[in-house]
């Protein structure tokens, strides 16, 4: 028979700092005792994988748990399950195509992304937007923070058990992509908000469809209220769950809803204006516990904030362009290619090799419906960015899962995961 | 103030670079710091012992609440690369993007890495938040961040050999397997 391999103390230590994805971190402690030794192994806790193929972990999260019976200790967020490298992606395609790439990023918001996008590469070319497109834009994204939310609002409600929320959150919310898909063509993914511009006009009536798309929504999220809000299972299941203070939700980063619903009143539209923000009037909603029924709640009231500003949107959209008339960014009007070569030889170059974007670095971010989402875009003079960066603002408020979690129940870190709303296309980019 | 004499120095003109008052207060503090403005946005270039000091200083002293992002570029295959005056610029740079809520500010500071030696004090243990981002960097790029709890890859798998955004690791490397032709029937 042979010796069992021997392994040096160092060896080990070595090979354990190389087991699977800090799971040492979670392995069980062994107690040095008074009367000497080791206590035997301990027994009481067990570690659980939950996901990545858990309904609740929306997507592919993988949440290593560390139980004492039903207690959580310990939880470790896992990724990289949806990871499919956007960013290097990112570098090999042109300025042009960049947001066809970033969209699919934070699949719930994709205008955020594509906004994002834009305003680092029109910072990078010192560009100057028509009003138009900037309450286009504007429209836009507060349209797409609806859908996001009335999303989260289904898929919260069914992983506490309102089974009949998903329903009646998709029902609103298909309403809401029906409407974008009117206006950019496609529902989610759109390219629509692009360098330079948006790529086409608002259609004709699209006033009436959005009032009456914001008179449906507000009575969808009265329903919501009527039916959660004050619901007792709904009220016993969130609230005082996953309570996060101010302090430590900025020190992990975190941003948007879970920050605001600290009592934190911090919203990038309203504290470092993009768009016209400025000009339009709506609150910053905030919360007092940060606990999962906070962040339920002032979800429910920014639905309703955004409605706001898109109704102002219908009233003072501003008349002109939709796009900048600056001919190294923007093709040619389609009327133009059939009439001029060198315009047909423009709109060709333009959408194979692109612009070239003067050499810098810039930062771009906006408040999208989870938080602050970064973009930093680094030019080297040619029509590719040698670096596409986007901070997702998931990846952050997903890692405080391991800070939120701990000391609550299994159960609870259902409810912590979506009250988190986490997109894992934005986390693992 | 320093930051002004570096521009001359540098041959440029004075007053092209309005300098923000956190830039100048690194600058006051750390020595061979090079303040920039980008598009608008505050930037200082810091020498790589003092990565981890800046980050405790602006955190401590200058209340910058809020590390939002811990980033690596490689500039490789740049065709062109702007010039900073003052900047010994390397193949690498890690950037970090800080926001300050009291003062509705924010700042960007960016540390020059030599390609044979990649590495840099993390800043995980002043901004707790950093310690995914710097995770995703190294899993990334490869940047060895010093005093890390746990630098483990974060997004690829454990056993993955190179560091995928490093621009001479290039896609497309691993040969894919399509299934065999179907067989006639």
């Amino acid at each position: 028979m042979s010796e069992p391999i021997k392994v040096s103390p160092p060896e080990e230590a070595r090979l354990e700092a190389q087991t699977d994805e800090g799971a040492q971190q979670l392995q069980p402690k062994r107690h040095e005792v008074v009367t000497g030794g080791l206590w035997p192994e301990d027994d009481d806790t067990m570690i659980i994988n939950m996901g990545p193929q858990h309904p609740s972990t929306h997507g592919v999260l993988r949440v290593m748990l560390e139980l004492d019976a039903e207690t959580v200790l310990q939880a470790k967020p896992v990724i990289g399950y949806l990871h499919t490298g956007m960013e290097k992606t990112g570098e090999e395609l042109t300025y042009v195509q960049g947001a066809t790439n970033v969209t699919r990023m934070d699949y719930l918001s994709p205008l955020a992304n594509e906004l994002v996008f834009s305003m680092a590469v029109e910072q990078l070319l010192d560009l100057e937007m028509p009003p138009r497109a900037t309450w286009i834009r504007m429209l836009l994204v507060e349209l797409n923070r609806m859908s996001s939310h009335l999303l989260f609002q289904a898929t919260n409600g069914m992983d506490v058990g309102a089974v009949s929320m998903m329903v009646y959150g998709w029902r609103e919310r298909e309403l809401t992509l029906r409407f974008l898909e009117k206006i950019t063509g496609l529902r989610m993914n759109h390219n629509f908000i692009r360098p330079g511009g948006v790529a086409a006009d608002l259609p004709d009536g699209w006033q009436h469809d959005a009032e009456e798309l914001c008179r449906t929504v507000e009575q969808g999220v009265r329903e919501y209220s009527d039916l959660l809000s004050e619901n007792p299972i709904f009220i016993e299941r969130l609230m005082g769950v996953g309570t996060i203070s101010t302090e430590d939700a900025l020190a992990l980063g975190v941003t948007g809803p879970i920050l605001r619903a600290t009592g934190f009143p911090w919203d990038l539209r309203k504290a470092q204006p993009y768009l016209a923000y400025d000009e339009v009037d709506f609150d910053v909603m905030y919360g007092r516990n940060g606990d999962c029924y906070d962040r339920f709640r002032l979800r429910l009231d920014e639905i309703l904030e955004s409605i706001k500003i898109v109704r102002q949107c219908i009233d003072a959209m501003p008349l002109g362009d939709y796009r900048v008339q600056d001919r190294k960014v923007t093709p040619p009007p389609r009327a133009r290619i059939d009439e001029s070569m060198e315009a047909l030889i423009h709109h060709f170059k333009l959408f194979t090799e692109g612009f070239r974007v003067p050499p810098g670095e810039t930062y771009a971010s906006v408040e999208s419906p989870r938080g602050e989402i970064g973009c930093y875009l680094v030019s080297d003079g040619t029509g590719k960015p040698v670096r596409l960066h986007i901070r997702g603002p998931s990846l952050y408020n997903l890692q405080s899962l391991g800070t939120i979690a701990v000391g609550g129940m299994v159960s609870d870190a259902v409810a912590i995961i979506s009250s988190l709303d986490p997109i894992m296309g934005e986390t693992d980019r | 103030m320093a930051t002004d004499t570096d521009h001359a120095a540098a041959g440029e003109p004075p007053g092209a670079s309005p300098a923000d008052e956190v830039a100048a207060a690194v600058a006051a503090r750390f020595a061979a710091t090079i303040v920039h403005e980008s598009h608008g946005q505050p930037v200082v270039y810091v020498e790589r012992s003092a990565w981890h000091d800046v980050a405790q200083f602006l955190r401590d002293e200058e209340r910058f609440t809020q590390c939002l992002d811990v980033t690596v570029v490689d500039h490789l295959v740049d065709s062109e690369r702007a010039v900073i005056p003052g900047v010994a610029l390397e193949r690498f740079e890690v950037v970090a993007n800080f926001l300050s809520h009291p003062r509705n500010r924010r700042i960007r500071a960016i540390c020059e890495l030599p390609a044979d030696d990649p590495t840099v004090a993390s800043i995980a243990d002043v901004y707790v938040g950093m310690n995914f981002a710097e995770r995703e960097a190294f899993d990334m790029f490869g940047v060895v961040f010093e005093g890390h709890p746990d630098l483990t890859r974060l997004l690829m798998p454990d056993d993955w050999v190179g560091h995928p955004l490093r621009k001479d690791d290039a896609p497309g490397r691993i040969p894919v397997e399509f299934k065999e032709d179907p067989a006639p029937r």
